[in-house]
């Protein structure tokens, strides 16, 4: 086996990538779809991670930058995940569904 | 006083007296209104049961100061033509013409007698002189205008306001001032009763002025002023009574006509100055004189297309055919206006002319033939619708026609004196005749249709009488005036190199049919039973002096006028041939001498005389035999000879004829053509414009509502189309808007794949 | 070194099948677990990468904090009737198909710059004795991206009280 490099990082985050995009244009329930999201923004962090690792060192100490932004990803991701799930509930108590196709008020 | 000096005064007099009477005329006489229908099939209208015996009613010519308290209105029989001399203003309470109308009596007729008295004292001058041409010009009325002839030369052109006396005109001034004069005079009486009588001789003072100076001028150029002005007085003679349709048409037609001669006549003067570079008669003659043109004996030169037009001019104003039309209804005006204009003076204007132009007319032999053919032709045809004419007047127009056709005959055989001879002697028989007729008009009250009248010789016999003479006279009879004129004619005819035998059997049938109908005319007027409608033979009456005394004179005058050119084997002395020595100077060329070498013997003179003679004895024996014996022979044979006798009446149809040519023809149809034109073509241009205004408007509406508005339509529709797919687009559901965005992510990567 | 190759399959595995299990199960619950694990091998990953702090704080914010948001809001929103409906919608052939597409595309991208992470390589530098990556990373933090920080704080306060308004019943 080869050892293991910044590449194979990037694939299985392009993988976890494709496979949270697939997962929130195809289910219909929200929940999933939100938890597809939180997919999505775990692959960027391994990105981040990975490329990080892979920065040379800054005054020398190791470099740090893309597990600085990682944090803040996660930050978000906390944020957006509360108030998601907020909306969600507030959704649900209005509609009674949780099912984003039934959801299409906008539709003209 | 020198009357030669001052023949410029000759047509003046009577120019004074027209001035007068048109100026201040109407005061003189002022018009009672005329409230009597001059409308066909008017009932007569009696207002006092009058006995109008013979003298009884006084019309002399100068005491016309009576109010006529006895109105009367006569009976209009409108079936024939009608003589409306008689007025229709005077109602019970008489009020007539003003007491100033004997003025217009002295002074209308004066003015005539004074220039008569003057043409006496110049005519007197000029027979003593050796030359007897006496010239007067006064002041150059067109001055010289430099042109070019069709030679190349230059020639002024000049038209002097000038007078020539010679034998021919001095012939002429006589007639007219002494006929007229004599007419005048009888108009006083038949006249008196009639409104416009002012107007009336306003009008004949005018045409003596103007008829004056056309035989007075020295130049064409006046003469044709002379010749328009005699037609122009004619048209307003005829037109007299312009209340009555017929009237007002007669005048038009006899102007109409005219005109279309007096287009040929002008141009015969254009021709003359192209050619001879000169219109005065004494230059033409001296520029003929040089021998420079030859005689063209073989066919039409250009002197025999002048000549031809000029005679075309003479065919318009002298009645010839086919321009006579207009003669026969110019009777609708009243008697005296037929007897001067239309008997002695304005249709002989055309002879006089062509006899003043004799030294052109000699040169150019096939325009006297052409001459003497009309003139013969005319004459015949005249003649036969004459046979069967009802009415008194229209027989004697177209004696008139006929006799004028005699005139031309001789016109056209070389003979020029004796055509002018004609014309004297037909001056005096004709006007008289005339004013016989009016007189018997007059007697009938206004009876005109031969076939009401009869047995009128004890009754007016005064009018009887004089008749009598004229009907011999004109017939030919020797003795008397007629006979001896056209005896010379048809003996020239015969004789004449340019004459014909066949020329002259034709003029002997036309003096047989003359004699015929004329005596037919007495006949039926004055012999016989009486066919007069009893209302109106209880009116009958002889004229007063004013109309009696003028037939007198002109009888008088119908016997002796004659003798001034007796036939030269007769042997009198030489004062019975004056006529032909005092105009003989005046047609005397080289050519004119060529011509008389056709001097007959005596035997064939005798014969010939014979001959004219034999056949005037039996046209009046025919003539009794039909209408004093046979009354009902003629009735038979118009019967038999249906078609022929109505076309004789019918005059052979030739107003028909023209009707349809030109006037149906021509003057309808080109109006009609005019009409179309404007309707189709103008109008039409007008309207087309207007479809075109309201086309083009329709196609910018068009372009409007489908163009502009589908436009703005289009971009509108384009969206709406648009917006269908667009709107599937918006399902409102968040996985399809993030499955675009993953497209999209798609799309852009897929940028880099293939850079 | 043969461990780190093992554990990082191992980990990968975990990630990658969690993560499939997460969009397939048709239990609301059953996808969070799989969510979790898929977390927990995410954290594994960021061990490996010498991101400790990373690590811990994946631990207990990602799991310990929105998973377990998650399943209380998936306790709280009755999802049986909806474990009934059909899962997938209309559209998970094209979208599948476009996801295709891009992974094909990922993967040309990859294969075309592969020779471009050779600065994977370079030797990680050498932590100081007595320091950890976690002091690096808040000197880090705390000079350099203080801001942000800040800023991400401010972020935080407005989510709350957000989510706090969302979830009312009355506002």
């Amino acid at each position: 086996m080869h050892p293991i490099s910044t590449v194979h990082y990037l694939v299985l985050s392009a993988a976890l990538l494709l496979i949270g995009t697939v997962g929130v244009l195809t289910r219909r329930n929200v929940v999933i779809i939100l938890m597809s999201i939180e997919l999505i923004l775990n692959a960027v962090n391994i990105n981040l991670v990975a490329f990080s690792h892979a920065l040379p060192p800054l005054d020398g100490l190791p470099n740090m930058r893309g597990q600085v932004f990682a944090i803040f990803v996660i930050t978000d991701a906390v944020a957006e995940a509360a108030v998601g799930l907020g909306i969600l509930i507030a959704l649900f108590r209005n509609k009674e569904t949780v099912l984003a196709d039934e959801i299409d008020l906008l539709k003209w | 006083m020198n009357f030669l000096d001052n023949i410029w005064l000759i047509p003046l007099f009577p120019l004074l007296g027209a001035a007068l009477m048109l100026l201040l005329g109407k005061r003189l006489d002022p018009q009672p209104p005329s409230d009597v229908a001059i409308a066909p099939g008017v009932e007569p209208i009696y207002e006092h049961g009058h006995d109008h015996g013979a003298g009884e009613h006084h019309h002399d010519g100068h005491t016309h100061t009576h109010d006529h308290s006895h109105g009367h209105v006569h009976v209009h029989d409108h079936t024939v033509g009608h003589d409306h001399s008689h007025d229709h203003g005077h109602d019970a309470q008489g009020h007539g013409h003003s007491p100033l109308k004997f003025l217009i009596d002295l002074i209308c007729p004066g003015m005539v007698l004074i220039s008569f008295i003057y043409s006496v004292g110049a005519v007197w001058q000029l027979a003593q002189q050796s030359e007897r041409v006496h010239e007067v010009v006064k002041f150059t009325w067109l001055a010289g205008m430099p042109f070019h002839m069709a030679n190349g030369n230059t020639a002024i052109f000049q038209a002097d306001w000038g007078f020539l006396l010679d034998p021919l005109s001095s012939v002429m001034i006589l007639v007219v001032t002494g006929i007229g004069f004599l007419i005048h005079v009888y108009s006083t009486g038949y006249m008196a009763h009639d409104n416009g009588y002012y107007r009336f001789f306003g009008y004949m003072n005018l045409f003596v002025f103007f008829m004056l100076m056309l035989v007075l001028a020295n130049n064409y150029a006046l003469l044709f002023v002379g010749w328009e002005g005699v037609g122009l007085c004619s048209y307003l003679l005829i037109g007299f009574y312009f209340q009555k349709k017929s009237a007002g048409d007669a005048g038009k037609k006899a102007f109409v006509v005219n005109r279309v001669g007096d287009a040929g006549f002008i141009l015969g003067m254009l021709l003359m100055l192209s050619v001879l570079g000169t219109v005065k008669f004494t230059d033409v003659r001296a520029a003929l004189a040089t021998g420079q043109f030859q005689a063209e004996t073989a066919g039409f030169g250009v002197l025999s297309v002048m000549t031809l037009l000029l005679f075309i001019g003479a065919t318009g104003k002298s009645a010839q055919f086919p321009l006579y039309v207009w003669l026969p209804d110019a009777m609708e005006g009243p008697t005296p206006v037929s007897a001067l204009i239309h008997a002695a003076t304005m249709v002989t204007a055309g002879v006089y002319m062509v006899a003043r132009s004799s030294a052109l007319f000699q040169l150019t032999p096939s325009t006297l033939t052409v001459v003497a053919t009309v003139g013969a032709f005319t004459a015949i045809l005249a003649a036969t619708i004459a046979l069967v004419q009802n009415d008194i007047k229209r027989v004697l127009a177209y004696s008139t026609v006929s006799q004028l056709g005699y005139m031309f005959l001789a016109l056209g055989v070389g003979a020029y004196w004796v055509a002018v001879f004609h014309l004297f002697t037909h001056a005096f028989f004709k006007a008289l005749l005339f004013l016989g007729s009016g007189s018997v008009i007059h007697a009938l009250s206004g009876e005109q249709d031969m076939r009401h009248m009869g047995a009128l010789r004890k009754k007016i016999p005064i009018t009887y009488a004089t008749m009598w003479i004229g009907s011999v006279a004109i017939a030919g009879i020797p003795g008397l005036a007629g006979f001896f004129s056209k005896d010379q004619i048809l003996g020239e005819t015969y004789t004449s190199a340019q004459g014909s035998h066949f020329l002259y059997v034709v003029g002997l049938i036309t003096a047989g049919m003359t004699a015929f109908y004329m005596w037919r005319l007495m006949y039926l007027t004055f012999y016989g039973q009486s066919r007069v409608k009893p209302e109106v033979e209880a009116h009958i009456h002889e004229s007063g002096p004013a109309m009696t005394v003028p037939l007198m004179i002109l009888a008088l005058g119908s016997v002796t006028a004659g003798y001034l050119s007796t036939p030269k084997v007769w042997n009198l002395p030489q004062a019975f041939h004056t006529f032909e020595s005092w105009l003989g100077p005046v047609f005397a060329t080289a050519a004119t001498e060529a011509m008389k070498e056709g001097e007959s013997s005596s035997s064939l003179e005798w014969i010939l005389m014979g001959l004219s003679v034999a056949i005037a004895v039996i046209g009046i024996t025919i003539a009794r035999y039909f209408y004093c014996h046979k009354p009902h022979i003629p009735e038979t044979l118009s019967q038999t000879l249906k078609p022929l006798h109505g076309l004789l009446y019918n005059k052979w149809y030739v107003d028909e004829v023209y009707d349809f040519l030109f006037v149906n023809g021509l003057c309808k149809g080109g109006g009609e053509l005019c009409g179309a034109f404007d309707r189709n073509v103008v109008d039409g241009g007008v309207n087309g414009a207007g479809w075109l205004t309201r086309f083009s408007s329709t196609v910018s509406m068009w372009w409007d509502t489908w163009i502009v508005d589908g436009a703005v339509r289009f971009g509108s529709f384009f969206v709406k189309m648009m917006s269908y797919p667009v709107c599937m687009l918006q399902t409102g559901r968040v996985q399809a808007y993030a499955f675009f965005v993953v497209v999209g992510a798609l799309a852009f990567l897929g940028y880099f794949v293939v850079r | 070194m043969l461990i780190d190759t093992v554990l990082f399959y191992l980990f990968a595995l975990l990630v990658l099948g969690g993560g499939i299990l997460t969009i397939t199960r048709r239990s609301a619950v059953h996808s969070a677990i799989s969510l979790i694990v898929s977390l927990l091998g995410v954290a594994g990953l960021y061990l490996l990468q010498q991101a400790e702090f990373l690590f811990a704080v994946q631990i207990v914010l990602y799991v310990g904090g929105i998973m377990v948001l998650f399943l209380f809001v998936i306790m709280l929103v009755n999802l049986d009737e909806s474990a009934k409906q059909r899962q997938f919608n209309r559209q998970w052939l094209v979208a599948l198909a476009a996801v295709a597409a891009v992974g094909v595309e990922v993967g040309f991208f990859f294969y075309r710059g592969k020779d471009a992470f050779q600065v994977a390589e370079a030797a990680p530098a050498m932590l100081p004795p007595g320091m950890g990556t976690t002091e690096v990373l808040s000197n880090s933090l705390f000079s350099e991206y203080l801001l942000p920080f800040e800023i991400a704080s401010i972020l935080l306060l407005v989510a709350v009280v957000g989510s706090v308004i969302m979830a009312k019943k009355r506002i």
